[in-house]
C-alpha cells in the first residue's frame, strides 16, 4: 500500500491556524456547553456519560490549542479563556444555550436540541478527523488519531439516544423533530471551514469542504432512512451568524463571561 | 542509570487505580537516563484526563527521591497514541486486584467486546453504562456474581 506523495506543512500559515481555532473553539464551546448539563440529565447514567463525553472533548481542545501555542499563537490558557467573541471560530450551532434559564436555578434546558446537536456535531468532527489523519501537517495528523478513538464511543452514545428518541413517537418525535429543524439552520457553520477553505484544501491540510458534506450525508443517510427522518441539503444554514468570520451571538458573550470569571480574576495565578 | 529510573517510575501509580503503575499502564513510551539526566515520553490514556498533571508531578517527584538525577524532564506526547493493548500482563492483573476488569484483548468486527468479571471471572456480565467515573473506564453488571464492577475501556486505532 503506496500512498500518494505529500508535502508536508512545517511552519505556521493563515490556513493552518484558522483551522486550529475552529477546531479548537469548536470542542471548547460544546463541551462548555455540555458541562452545564451537569446534575439535569434526563437520568444518573446520562449525566456521568455525557460529562465524561464533556470531558475528552475538552481534552481536545485542549490538544489544539497546544497545536496553536507552539505556533507562539499564545498560552493554552489565554486562547480558552481570554479571548473576545469576535476572535473566536466556533460555529454559531455549537454557542447556542441549551435552552431557557440558567443552570443554577431555573434551567428549562431541551434535551432533544442537546441529542440532535451533539450527534450531527460529532459525526461531522468524525469525519473531519478521519480526514486529518493524512494531514500534510503532521502533529495534526498525530492528533487526530488519538482523538478518533475517543470519538468511537461518544458518536455511539448519541446515536443511541438519536434513534430511540426518534422511535419512540408522540411528544418525543415531535420534540426530536423540532430540534433537527433548529439544528439545521445553523448546521451549514459547522460544516464550513470557512473564508480559507480552499487554501486549506490545496495545502492538504485537510479534504476539499465539499467532500466533507457529502460523507457527511452518506453516513448519516441510513440512520435518518432507519428513523423515517428526511434531510436535504438546501435545509443547511447559517441562520444565526458565520462563526467562522467572527460572527456570533450573545449567547457566546454570555458563555465566555461566565467560563472565564475565574480565569480573568487573575490571569497569571497557577491553579 | 536506565534500571534506576526505571524503578523509580513503577512507584508511580494511576492516581485513581493505586495498584497499578504507569509502567504497566503502558504509558511510558520513551525513557533515556543518563549520568545525570533523564527524559520520560509519556502518552496520555484519555485527553481529558485530570490525572495527568498529577501523574507528571509524581513522576518528577520520584525521579527527584532516586537521587541520582540533577535534569528531570517529563513531557506528554500523542504519538504513537496510547492503546488499551499497551497494558501489560501484570497491569492486567493489578486491575483485577482494584475490581476493575482488563480491557478486552480482542474487539470483533461488529464492535463487540466480552469482559470477564474481576471477581469470579464469568463471562456472564451485562454494560450498564459505557462511560464510567473517569474517562479510561465503563460501568458494568456480573449476573453470575451479581456485583456491579467497572472495567477499563477498549481503546485502540482500528476504531
Amino acid at each position: 500500500m503506496s500512498k500518494p506523495e505529500r508535502k508536508l506543512i512545517d511552519e505556521i500559515n493563515p490556513a493552518l491556524t484558522s483551522l486550529l481555532y475552529q477546531l479548537a473553539d469548536d470542542d471548547f464551546i460544546l463541551a462548555y456547553r455540555g458541562s452545564e448539563w451537569l446534575g439535569l440529565a434526563p437520568h444518573i447514567e446520562e449525566d456521568v456519560a455525557f460529562s465524561s463525553i464533556s470531558q475528552d472533548t475538552m481534552g481536545h481542545a485542549a490538544m489544539f490549542y497546544q497545536l496553536l501555542q507552539d505556533f507562539g499563537e499564545g498560552d493554552v490558557d489565554h486562547l480558552a479563556h481570554g479571548r473576545k467573541s469576535s476572535e473566536r471560530k466556533n460555529a454559531v450551532l455549537l454557542e447556542m444555550v441549551n435552552g431557557p434559564g440558567h443552570y443554577l436555578s431555573t434551567a428549562q434546558y431541551d434535551w432533544a436540541f442537546a441529542v440532535i446537536r451533539n450527534y450531527f456535531y460529532i459525526q461531522s468532527k468524525k469525519i473531519r478527523m478521519d480526514s486529518l489523519k493524512n494531514s500534510s501537517y503532521q502533529p495534526l495528523a498525530e492528533v487526530a488519531v488519538k482523538v478518533n478513538m475517543e470519538l468511537y464511543y461518544h458518536l455511539l452514545h448519541w446515536k443511541t439516544w438519536f434513534v430511540q428518541l426518534m422511535e419512540a413517537g408522540g411528544e418525543a418525535r415531535s420534540r426530536m423533530e423540532a430540534a433537527v429543524k433548529k439544528t439545521l439552520a445553523d448546521f451549514g457553520g459547522v460544516l464550513s471551514l470557512g473564508p480559507l477553505a480552499k487554501e486549506m484544501g490545496e495545502q492538504g491540510l485537510i479534504e476539499e469542504e465539499e467532500i466533507l458534506k457529502q460523507r457527511w450525508f452518506l453516513m448519516m443517510k441510513p440512520i435518518f432512512e432507519s428513523v423515517n427522518l428526511t434531510v436535504s441539503e438546501a435545509d443547511f444554514a447559517m441562520k444565526n451568524g458565520n462563526g467562522r468570520k467572527g460572527e456570533h451571538t450573545a449567547d457566546l458573550d454570555a458563555a465566555l463571561s461566565t467560563l472565564s470569571e475565574v480565569y480573568s480574576a487573575d490571569p497569571a495565578a497557577s491553579w | 542509570m536506565a534500571e534506576t529510573a526505571l524503578a523509580a517510575l513503577q512507584k508511580v501509580k494511576d492516581p485513581e487505580i493505586d495498584s497499578i503503575s504507569i509502567v504497566d499502564l503502558g504509558m511510558v513510551e520513551i525513557l533515556e537516563a543518563e549520568v545525570r539526566e533523564v527524559t520520560v515520553k509519556l502518552l496520555p490514556t484519555f485527553m481529558g484526563c485530570p490525572a495527568l498533571d498529577i501523574i507528571r508531578k509524581n513522576v518528577e517527584a520520584e525521579l527527584r527521591k532516586a537521587g541520582v538525577f540533577e535534569r528531570i524532564e517529563v513531557q506528554f506526547i500523542h504519538h504513537p497514541p496510547w492503546t488499551s493493548d499497551r497494558v501489560t500482563e501484570k497491569g492486567r492483573k493489578q486491575l483485577k486486584e482494584f475490581g476493575i476488569g482488563p480491557p478486552p484483548k480482542r474487539i470483533s468486527e461488529t464492535g463487540e467486546w466480552h469482559v470477564e468479571c474481576p471477581f469470579c471471572g464469568s463471562a456472564y456480565t451485562t454494560m450498564d453504562n459505557l462511560f464510567g467515573p473517569t474517562a479510561c473506564r465503563s460501568i458494568l453488571y456480573c449476573k453470575a456474581c451479581r456485583n456491579p464492577f467497572e472495567a477499563m475501556k477498549p481503546v485502540s486505532t482500528m476504531m
